[in-house]
């Protein structure tokens, strides 16, 4: 069937796919789909027309903006410190690197230096944040796979580090922690010992996990050889973190451009060179235990000291005139935050660079030709943050 | 005595319907009940529990929610159909209890064929998932009926051979001989001597009876759910009555042909029976709250390629072994 | 580091019965934590034990050695730090003049002497936050420069009705001065 499916060229899915000018294809036995923007697997509102010949897809093609909010343009309407709550917005689930990419573009742009403390609370944090984002990644994959159970116990341990995360942030989800110049609150010994904690719990866990999933027969033919994204594709569509990583470029930002204090902690870059959603997970679950190892280092090794630098920005702070860019991973990719400043109060232009977007792009020329089950089983390996995608 | 007399065997058949509808009805209102249970226990939460002690009667203002729902029918449905097709996949299942053996004397309709009886009706669903997915103008349930037709004609023949390995040793259909053939205690069992013919009706059950990790035809997350998308109300609620009884009558089939029926060591009767056949539901109940989903081509696969031949020789080994032993 | 290959196994039936005791070993996992104990709150019943920590909607701290009043100055720095526009602050007018007071002032007037008003009491009039907009950035926190803010811990302000989160914050500190549960500069703040 896979054979015979009628492909189309490249130039034949330029055109505006969704709307009355489409064109059926010259098979007369396809169906069009419309996959979201209310289905449960495109978690949230992505929306994927799809033309189908029974269960094998012909085309995909994402349709976005359903959860468009303008955080773009809202950044030209707000000073630098009123900006900050949107930023735990752009990605609720990894929060903080998104807080650390704005924070780290107001600081370059004004040369702003952070005590070393808030370096390491900054690094400590983002961590447990990854973790917890990977493990939403995890259940809701599993989700989609049809496994109800994985995603509450992914979620008993989530809640741990948002209990953890709690203290210092005093939100649960839409962080909004981290200032220009340091953060917001200090962490306490509890806390540490917490974090440390919950390392040796997790490891724990992830044997679980092995054995309840990634080991699962069931599991693994659904995903081995599934999607299998190229170099090539990678480099054409911007794809970053995990997913060019399971392709086998270790490509990371906290290694490629490093910035804050990653350079003094050990861990590796896992990446496998199958491509495929197998690959994908793999780098997923591996990256959960490197963001443990950090976890533990940096914890061992935290210094005393100021958490905010002095004469860190206040409310009517005027940026100095130029523009900076700033990078960090994120639990998804490569975050980019673009900052042009004219000398006010308010950013001239703030881009927000989503890894989302690009890894989502690949999803219509890897679905040509596959099954619908598969379809889902790509979505959730590419772990979409559609609030992300849209900003 | 008046010329006119009401037969027995009628009088027994109402009083059968009456109180396997009755049995329907309150083993659904359990077996959800238990199923949410267990799924909770499973993931370390309460599961119901506000609606009366441990939310027992949870289940009961579930089922008047759905009562009292507003049905809809899609625009451009075929109402027809649209709404034979929940009553279609509902009424065989008194069918199937007329000839079960519920205890030494209780059973409705004596049949020597009673076994064929279950099975020939079994393919009713198939048409009930056909219908529904067809007359609800909608192309997931669409794509949901394509599948559960496609998974239930391929799952029904080797669920047949597995039973015919333990009818040729037998040499009946009648289930109460099937049950009377074999002893009280488990060595005695007719699972003893096929298991893997168990192992293969298990397995098939649990997909005809489109339970995960075969739940492929309403698969929540792929087809969003599948062919009772468009159903509210008790359109719904009947699909899912159906689906808890077929499961009730999938295990008391597992139950009278593979582990004796309401046999059972010390007082036999029908409490062994509904003993064993809760101890399979349970069985049922675990691996859909453990494992994935498989993909439709493995599901039709793991059938054509394992479950069909490994039947085929079970059936073929003990055909041998009858003729020489 | 590449993480090669995951285990694969050779053979056929080698991978098949690897494959088939997987599915056991799933089992008794799930199994397994059916007999743990359950690690859900019974909400109604049972709290979680860390609200405190919770950053709930802004509240006024209270003057020491009143804790009916408010440690405001009614600058507005909130007002404009707020990117919600959370915030109604209004000051406190000038004291109306008594009938002295006006005479003297007309006396002087007369005189051609310049004519001091009153100045305004650095306090709110009114003291509106509106929770509905609010994202609990905390920015108004960290700008109020008298220390007059902080976030409460109470995660119960729901409401039925968008304006029934409009809350006057002069009354809830007047409240809580009535109920002594007010004492002065305690709470969570950011700093």
């Amino acid at each position: 069937m896979t054979e015979t499916a009628p492909f189309f060229s490249d130039a034949d899915l330029a055109g505006d796919f969704y709307t009355r000018r489409f064109q059926p294809g010259p098979s007369e036995n396809t169906l069009i789909l419309n996959m979201g923007p209310q289905h449960p697997s495109t978690h949230g509102v992505l929306r994927i027309v799809l033309e189908v010949d029974g269960e094998y897809i012909v085309r995909a093609e994402p349709v976005l903006g359903y959860l468009h909010r303008m955080h773009e343009r809202m950044a030209e309407e707000k000073t630098y410190l009123q900006y900050l709550p949107n930023m735990g917005r752009v990605d609720y689930l990894h929060a903080l690197a998104w807080n650390w990419a704005f924070v780290g573009a107001v600081e370059r742009l004004a040369g702003i230096e952070v005590p070393e403390r808030a370096e390491y609370i900054r690094v400590i944090t983002t961590e447990l944040n990854r973790v917890a984002s990977h493990l939403v990644w995890w259940g809701a994959y599993l989700l989609d796979l049809g496994a109800f159970t994985p995603i509450l116990y992914a979620f008993e341990d989530r809640e741990w580090i948002l209990d953890l995360l709690q203290t210092p942030t005093g939100a649960r989800l839409t962080y909004s922690y981290f200032r220009p110049g340091g953060v917001a609150a200090d962490i306490d010994k509890e806390f540490l010992k917490g974090a440390k904690d919950f390392a040796v719990h997790m490891r724990d866990r992830l044997k679980m996990y092995k054995d309840l999933v990634t080991d699962n027969i069931i599991f693994r033919k659904r995903l081995e050889g599934i999607g299998p994204i190229s170099l090539d594709m990678c480099r054409r569509y911007g794809a970053t973190g995990p997913v060019v990583r399971g392709s086998g470029l270790a490509y990371d930002v906290r290694r490629a451009e490093p910035y804050s204090v990653y350079d003094r902690f050990e861990f590796e870059i896992p990446t496998t060179g199958s491509g495929d959603a197998m690959g994908r997970y793999r780098v997923r679950m591996e990256e959960l235990e490197q963001s443990l190892r950090i976890i533990e280092q940096a914890v061992d090794s935290i210094p005393e000291g100021e958490i905010r630098v002095k004469g860190a920005p206040k409310v009517k702070w005027k940026a100095p005139a130029g523009e900076a860019y700033f990078a960090v991973e994120g639990g998804r990719g490569k975050i980019g935050v673009h900052l042009v400043s004219d000398g006010s109060n308010r950013p001239y232009r703030c881009k927000l660079r989503a890894p989302g977007f690009s890894n989502m792009s690949l999803f219509g020329e890897i679905a040509r030709g596959i099954l619908l089950a598969d379809a889902v089983a790509i979505l959730g390996s590419l772990d979409l943050v559609i609030p992300e995608m849209d900003r | 005595m008046g010329s006119f007399s009401i037969p027995v065997e009628l009088i027994r058949i109402v009083v059968g319907v009456v109180a396997i509808a009755a049995f329907v009805a309150l083993n659904a209102i359990i077996l959800v009940y238990l199923e949410r249970k267990v799924a909770g226990h499973i993931q370390r939460r309460p599961g119901p529990f506000e609606v009366g002690p441990h939310g027992i009667l949870q289940t009961v203002a579930d089922a008047l929610k759905l009562v009292g729902k507003q049905l809809i029918k899609p625009a451009g449905a075929d109402a027809f159909l649209f709404w034979l097709a929940p009553v279609l996949g509902f009424l065989p299942i008194f069918l199937f209890f007329l000839p079960m053996p519920f205890g030494p004397v209780l059973t409705t309709l004596e049949v020597p064929l009673g076994l064929l009886l279950i099975l020939a009706f079994a393919g009713l669903n198939v048409l009930a998932i056909c219908i529904a997915g067809w007359g609800s103008n909608n192309k997931w349930s669409l794509l949901g009926a394509a599948r559960g037709v496609a998974q239930s004609v391929a799952y029904e023949i080797p669920l047949l051979l597995a039973l015919l390995a333990v009818v040729f040793m037998k040499g009946s259909m009648n289930l109460s001989k099937i049950i009377d053939s074999q002893g009280a205690w488990p060595w005695q069992w007719n699972i003893v001597l096929q298991p893997l013919a168990f192992l293969i009706y298990f397995i098939c059950a649990i997909a005809e009876t489109n339970r995960a990790p075969f739940d492929l035809p309403e698969a929540e997350s792929e087809l969003t759910a599948g062919f009772h998308t468009e159903y509210s109300g008790m359109g719904f609620g009947l699909f899912f009555l159906a689906e808890y009884a077929n499961m009730v009558v999938v295990c008391a089939v597992a139950t009278t042909v593979f582990l004796g029926g309401w046999k059972g060591p010390f007082f036999s009767g029908s409490w062994w029976f509904l003993a064993k056949v809760y101890l399979l539901l349970m069985l049922m109940f675990w691996p859909r709250w453990t494992y994935p989903r498989v993909r439709f081509d493995q599901l039709l696969n793991f059938n054509w390629k394992w479950l069909m031949p490994l039947a085929l020789a079970n059936l073929l080994v003990t055909a041998f072994i009858m003729k020489v032993g | 580091m590449d993480l090669g290959e995951l285990d694969a196994r050779k053979g056929f039936f080698k991978e098949t019965l690897a494959g088939l005791w997987s599915l056991v070993v799933g089992l008794k996992v799930t199994g397994k934590y059916f007999f743990r104990p359950q690690i859900t709150v019974h909400y109604p019943r049972r709290t979680v034990d860390n609200i405190p920590s919770f950053r709930g909607p802004i509240e006024l701290i209270s003057r020491e050695e009143d804790p009916a009043k408010p440690k405001c100055g009614a600058c507005s720095m909130c007002v404009s730090a707020c990117p919600s526009g959370c915030f109604t602050v209004t000051k406190k007018r000038p004291p109306a003049p008594t009938p002295e007071e006006i005479a003297e002032q007309k006396e002087k007037e007369a005189r051609g002497e310049k004519v001091k008003k009153k100045a305004a009491p650095k306090e709110p009039e009114r003291f509106l936050y509106d929770y509905s907009l609010c994202s609990l950035c905390g920015t108004c926190v960290e700008a109020c420069p008298s220390g007059a803010l902080r976030f409460s811990a109470s995660p119960y302000r729901a409401a039925f009705d968008r304006k029934e989160l409009v809350f006057d914050l002069l009354a809830d500190l007047a409240e809580r001065a009535r109920e002594d549960r007010n004492p002065p500069g305690t709470g969570k703040t950011t700093e």
